[in-house]
């Protein structure tokens, strides 16, 4: 360990004030130093925070817009992790303030940033306790980044709590009617999730040895820094390697190796009939799709949705529900690719009773942001399926080409989620901050009342259905031609969901904007949509339109990180014969361990 | 031997050995004599007792951080002590100095220190009842120092004594308070009950193996144990089994009443309702620390042998008793926890309230001691990071702990009011006392990035590593699952509070009594920020409780 704490690491400071300058900003802010009075002021410098953390990612993302690539910088089509930082946090858990980016997170660091901005402008309107909406704000802010960058379980699932407590209060204070409930339901949810996840993050602790790794594999998790000459390398391997008992670790890199290995640890132990890496699979999986969120626990997301402030929604929309996702691919697959193959019916499986329930509920919807609220729950179905698609098995060919792409599919899928979601919450919310209603009955006519705002919205309305040219459409497309290789069944209704889609926002659409005049309360006060308020919604029609009409925009940084992992993983699946793995029967354990005669 | 060399070997084991050891608890002693003192001389009477306490227990700390840095082993070289012995028996056998006796004492006279301050800030007691107000706090510290030092079943039932008598005086020291005087009756009568019992269990074991200094009896107890016919219904073996059985649920029967451990907590609630929210904290921290620590001392006293003596059917005797500590603390604990927890919700007294968190909290840390014990002596690396564990709980329960109670008292000193209700709106008014209690509450939840999180980290991870290596290994998935969900439900009745403070508007009439708020901010700043700093950088204070894990050796 200590010689890694000599190695210049490029990107320690530019990744950790990505992820740590909103909390930063916000524990001076929280001080008495600005008055709670200059509200105009606490806006600004929210603002500002956001920006600037928008363009340092931007300038980790997209080196070539700032000139030449330097060291701390993501090389685009790259697949292995960049940027990478490690710096000893607790030496007796082996826990590290491991950092690192790949094509798979980078993207959602960047949306990220991008969406805080975006919702930061949509906070204007906020009047109520103005410091404290920004402090906490800045907090979830700092959570959300943490999540996506962090290497280390241990650090990971610390972020994943930072999280909880902001959003709680956002929607709690802030929210609508019945907010109380809501932020309520969503943590209960949520820490029930999270707390299945740390049993399962310790299990896979206590069952890991990084003696079993090959100094390769080492190297290639960042146990070992890569950046050590070979003689520091062979050093801190032999350390590792020779060592009396077990090193346990948290490293997700090394966990996923161990995962792989032909005889996983995880696999070998049997508890109540089970693999380890079985029950490690469901308590993760449960966590995630709680957050991402597949029925029958996505009870918590259309009363957060609705309650919560039009920002919130943004955020919640556009952000937090691809952790789920996120987790699922970053850590459920990787680290227990047995239990991945043998449960992958109840991914996809899952992934598709989401997608069509969230449709049906969403066309059954009489307030407008419930049925966005169910939209998401439908996308995120897609998301679901594109990642589970374990098709390597088909025909024993273990090609692993369908299946990578149902997961750039799902990748893709969760970041235009990301932008037409985000946009259409926000365009649901311009349109409650003037009637003050949100019911589907009571509108019409709004086209004629707000043509500007009006056109914005049908176009990111439209980039929600999946119309062809719009972002929606590249993803829901993959996930369901790579379906078609894993189980046709799945493919046909996923393709038909499609239809149900169309019906619930063409629905709405004309329910809302069309229609002669609208009949509804507060009709005076249909003004034209504000300057704020197009600044805000312009960026995501762009980019919802960028994005599909030139999807590769994206698939430039997914594509080599998630075809290299789909690879390893297909690989893996010939390895051991397209069957997972089964523990011994009884138990590894000898009763004279027990001392109970 | 004659009695003249029994005399001097005696004299010089005291003077020499003995006494260098236990000046912690002589400097607690002297400083009672002194408070006492000063009430009597004119000259002197002027003098706070407070501050006189004061000194005193930062003498106590100086010496107990001296003990705890001499320990070999002891984290940073750079800040080394005088050596001291890494275990040794004091006393002839009755205490025992060893590095959790060291710990212990270190986060006791640590509380003291912070615990003084506190009550001299929020007024109470008043400078009337100072005097025997701090006499009785420093007397029942000395008795919980000895808790945790006890090698003999006699002297621990002293030192419990010690350590509950003043606790029935200090619950009734708010006087002509109705509350406070039946808390203190119910306390007291409880108390006695429960020692009574525990008494009886002690002669029962005293009597069966002939001795009470812990490493003899569990040397007894192997054999006994071992040497008895497997069927545990067999004439010939009921006797002393039933017996040894009977008596150690009559001991550990008193020992609960001291952790509040469910079924021995009905006292907890109405105590801690009607005690001043100070004592309270006392009860709650203080005397917490010390039963836990008595809890490890039985059990690993009890249930375990070091070095050679460690053989055959004594060492099977002994891992069936171990087998009999785990089911009964963990069943104790995961019982405690959950009743705790759900007792918690309906509380509207925010003292009420605490009390039963501090159930439920006693619910966490007996399963983290039922972790250890199981894992005594199938993996004595994860044994001692299990001690190690419960060491850090303790070490940031009491900043949580007493953190939340100086939020009662000083809101009580502003809102002339206990009741949850009465907090509504307060983040309008006191913002900062607002964030202060989201820290603590979040904690105590066990959220990160706060303290109350790593604790709750490391004890779940000791019954993980139990169950990886195969330790009990049923009752410890019993233990993570119920620990788990307790970790739910606890959310809400905690939450609430939060909810009442910042959601909920103020009530119309709302006078907040104008107070100083330099001081109380200060200690609750003191109180809160190594919450949020051990929740971050926790490897200091870890690297203390794994010394102290170094005792199961």
């Amino acid at each position: 360990m200590s010689p890694a704490d000599t190695i210049a690491q490029p990107a320690l400071w530019p990744l950790s004030l990505i992820v740590f300058l909103p909390a930063l900003v916000a524990a001076v802010m929280a001080l008495p130093v600005i008055p709670k009075a200059r509200e105009e002021l606490i806006r600004w410098i929210t603002l500002a925070t956001t920006i600037a953390v928008f363009v340092l990612s931007l300038w980790m993302a997209w080196p070539t817009l700032f000139g030449a690539v330097g060291p701390a910088q993501f090389t685009v089509g790259e697949a292995g992790m960049q940027a990478v930082v490690k710096r000893p946090w607790i030496p007796a858990f082996n826990i590290d303030y491991l950092l690192g980016v790949d094509g798979i997170s980078m993207p959602l660091v960047v949306l990220t940033t991008f969406l805080s901005v975006l919702a930061c402008g949509a906070s204007w309107p906020i009047t109520k306790h103005v410091k404290a909406y920004h402090v906490l704000f800045l907090l979830l802010e700092t959570g959300m980044l943490g999540v996506f960058v962090s290497l280390d379980f241990f650090l990971f699932y610390v972020f994943w709590e930072v999280m909880l407590l902001p959003m709680y209060f956002l929607i709690g204070i802030w929210g609508g009617p019945r907010r109380e409930y809501a932020a309520i339901k969503f943590f209960l949810y949520t820490l029930f999730g999270s707390v299945l996840m740390l049993l399962a993050i310790l299990m896979l602790y206590f069952t890991s040895d990084l003696r079993s790794l090959s100094p390769e594999q080492l190297v290639a998790s960042h146990v070992v820094s890569p950046a050590l000459d070979a003689a520091g390398q062979a050093d801190a391997v032999a350390v590792i390697r020779s060592a009396k008992g077990p090193i346990h670790t948290f490293n997700l890199l090394a966990l996923a190796q161990l995962g792989q290995l032909p005889n996983s640890p995880f696999a070998a132990v049997n508890l109540w009939g089970m693999s380890l890496e079985t029950w490690a699979f469901l308590l993760l999986l449960i966590g995630f799709v709680i957050k991402v969120p597949v029925v029958p626990v996505h009870t918590w997301l259309p009363d957060a949705h609705v309650e919560a402030p039009t920002p919130i929604s943004m955020i919640l929309a556009g952000v937090l529900l691809k952790l789920g996702g996120y987790g699922i691919l970053r850590i459920c697959y990787p680290i227990c690719p047995g239990a991945g193959l043998s449960l992958a019916w109840l991914v996809c499986g899952l992934g598709v009773v989401s997608m069509v329930y969230g449709a049906f509920a969403a066309l059954a919807q009489k307030d407008f942001k419930r049925m966005v609220a169910y939209s998401s729950v439908s996308h995120m179905g897609y998301v679901m399926l594109g990642l589970g698609v374990w098709s390597a098995t088909a025909g024993n060919e273990f090609r692993w080409d369908a299946w990578a792409q149902g997961v750039n599919g799902a990748m893709f899928q969760m970041l235009a989620h990301g932008i037409s979601s985000a946009g259409m919450f926000f365009m649901v919310g311009v349109l409650y901050d003037r009637v003050h209603h949100r019911n589907l009955e009571e509108c019409g006519g709004i086209f004629n009342r707000m043509p500007v705002y009006s056109g914005l919205a049908v176009a990111l309305f439209f980039a929600g259905l999946g119309l062809p040219g719009l972002c929606g459409f590249i993803g829901e497309v993959l996930v369901t031609l790579s379906s078609w290789n894993y189980s046709r069944v799945l493919a046909v209704i996923s393709a038909f969901t499609v239809i149900l889609t169309a019906a619930y926002i063409l629905w709405a659409i004309q329910r809302v904007y069309l229609g002669g005049e609208y009949k509804g309360p507060h009709g005076d006060h249909l003004t034209p949509i504000t300057g704020r308020e197009l600044a805000i919604a312009t960026p995501l029609v762009f980019l919802a339109i960028l994005f599909g009409v030139a999807p590769q925009l994206i698939f430039n940084y997914v594509t080599p990180s998630v075809n290299r992992q789909v690879e390893t993983l297909a690989d893996w699946t010939r390895d051991i014969g397209g069957k997972p793995p089964q523990p011994v029967a009884g138990g590894p354990v000898p009763a004279e361990v027990t001392g109970v005669r | 031997m004659d009695l003249g060399s029994l005399l001097t070997g005696a004299i010089s084991d005291t003077l020499d050995v003995s006494l260098p050891l236990f000046r912690v608890e002589l400097t607690l002693a002297a400083t009672i004599v002194l408070v006492l003192l000063c009430r009597m001389l004119p000259v002197l009477r002027r003098l706070d007792s407070g501050l006189v306490a004061l000194g005193g227990v930062a003498f106590a700390l100086w010496y107990a951080w001296c003990d705890l840095r001499g320990l070999p082993g002891a984290p940073w070289p750079a800040l080394a002590a005088a050596a001291v012995p890494a275990s040794r028996e004091l006393f002839g056998g009755l205490l025992i100095f060893d590095p959790l006796t060291a710990f212990i004492r270190f986060l006791l006279a640590g509380f003291l220190v912070l615990y003084i301050p506190f009550t001299k800030i929020s007024g109470i007691p008043d400078r009337e009842d100072g005097a025997d107000f701090y006499t009785l706090v420093l007397g029942a510290s000395l008795g919980m120092c000895l808790m945790a030092s006890s090698n003999h079943l006699l002297m621990l039932f002293m030192a419990v004594e010690m350590a509950s008598v003043p606790s029935y005086a200090l619950v009734g020291i708010l006087k002509g308070r109705k509350a406070s005087s039946e808390a203190a009756l119910k306390y007291a009568v409880y108390g006695a009950g429960a020692a009574g019992v525990m008494l009886y269990g002690i002669s029962l074991l005293a009597g069966v193996l002939g001795t009470c200094h812990f490493p003899s009896m569990a040397a007894e107890l192997g054999s006994v144990v071992g040497e008895s016919p497997d069927s545990f219904y067999a004439a010939e073996s009921a006797g002393p089994i039933m017996v040894l059985a009977l008596g150690s649920l009559m001991l550990a029967a008193g020992l609960a009443f001291k952790l509040s451990a469910v079924p021995f907590h009905f006292w907890c609630p109405d105590v801690f309702e009607g005690a001043a929210a100070e004592v309270g904290g006392f009860l709650s921290v203080a005397s917490k620390a010390a039963a836990v620590a008595v809890a490890l001392r039985v059990a690993f006293g009890l249930g375990w042998l070091g070095g050679e003596e460690m053989a055959g059917a004594s060492a099977l005797g002994l891992a069936d008793v171990r087998h009999f500590a785990v089911y009964l603390i963990g069943l104790m604990a995961a019982v405690t926890c959950t009743l705790g927890n759900l007792a918690a919700y309906g509380q509207t007294n925010m003292k009420r309230l605490l009390a039963y968190s501090t159930i439920a909290h006693a619910g966490y840390l007996l399963m983290g001691v039922a972790a250890a014990v199981a894992l005594r002596g199938v993996d004595p690396e994860g044994c001692r990071r299990a001690v190690a564990a419960i060491a850090f709980y303790l070490g940031t329960y009491v900043f949580m702990n007493l953190g939340a109670f100086a939020l009662v008292a000083v809101l009580r000193n502003r809102l002339r009011s206990e009741e949850i209700a009465a907090y509504a709106g307060l983040v309008r008014t006191s913002p900062g006392l607002v964030v202060a209690a989201a820290a603590v509450l979040v904690s105590l939840i066990g959220l990160p990035p706060l303290a109350g999180f790593v604790s709750k980290f490391l004890v779940f991870a000791s019954i993980v590593e139990a169950i990886a290596v195969a330790a009990e290994r049923p009752l410890m998935l019993v233990l993570l699952v119920v620990g788990g969900i307790n970790t739910v439900i606890s959310l809400f009745y905690y939450l609430r509070v939060l909810k009442v403070m910042t959601f909920d508007p103020p009530p119309e009439d709302y006078i907040a009594t104008p107070s100083a708020v330099w001081l109380p901010g200060a200690l609750i700043t003191a109180l809160v920020v190594p919450v949020v700093v051990l929740g971050v950088f926790w490897s200091g204070l870890y690297a203390y409780a794994q010394l102290a894990g170094t005792f199961a050796s």
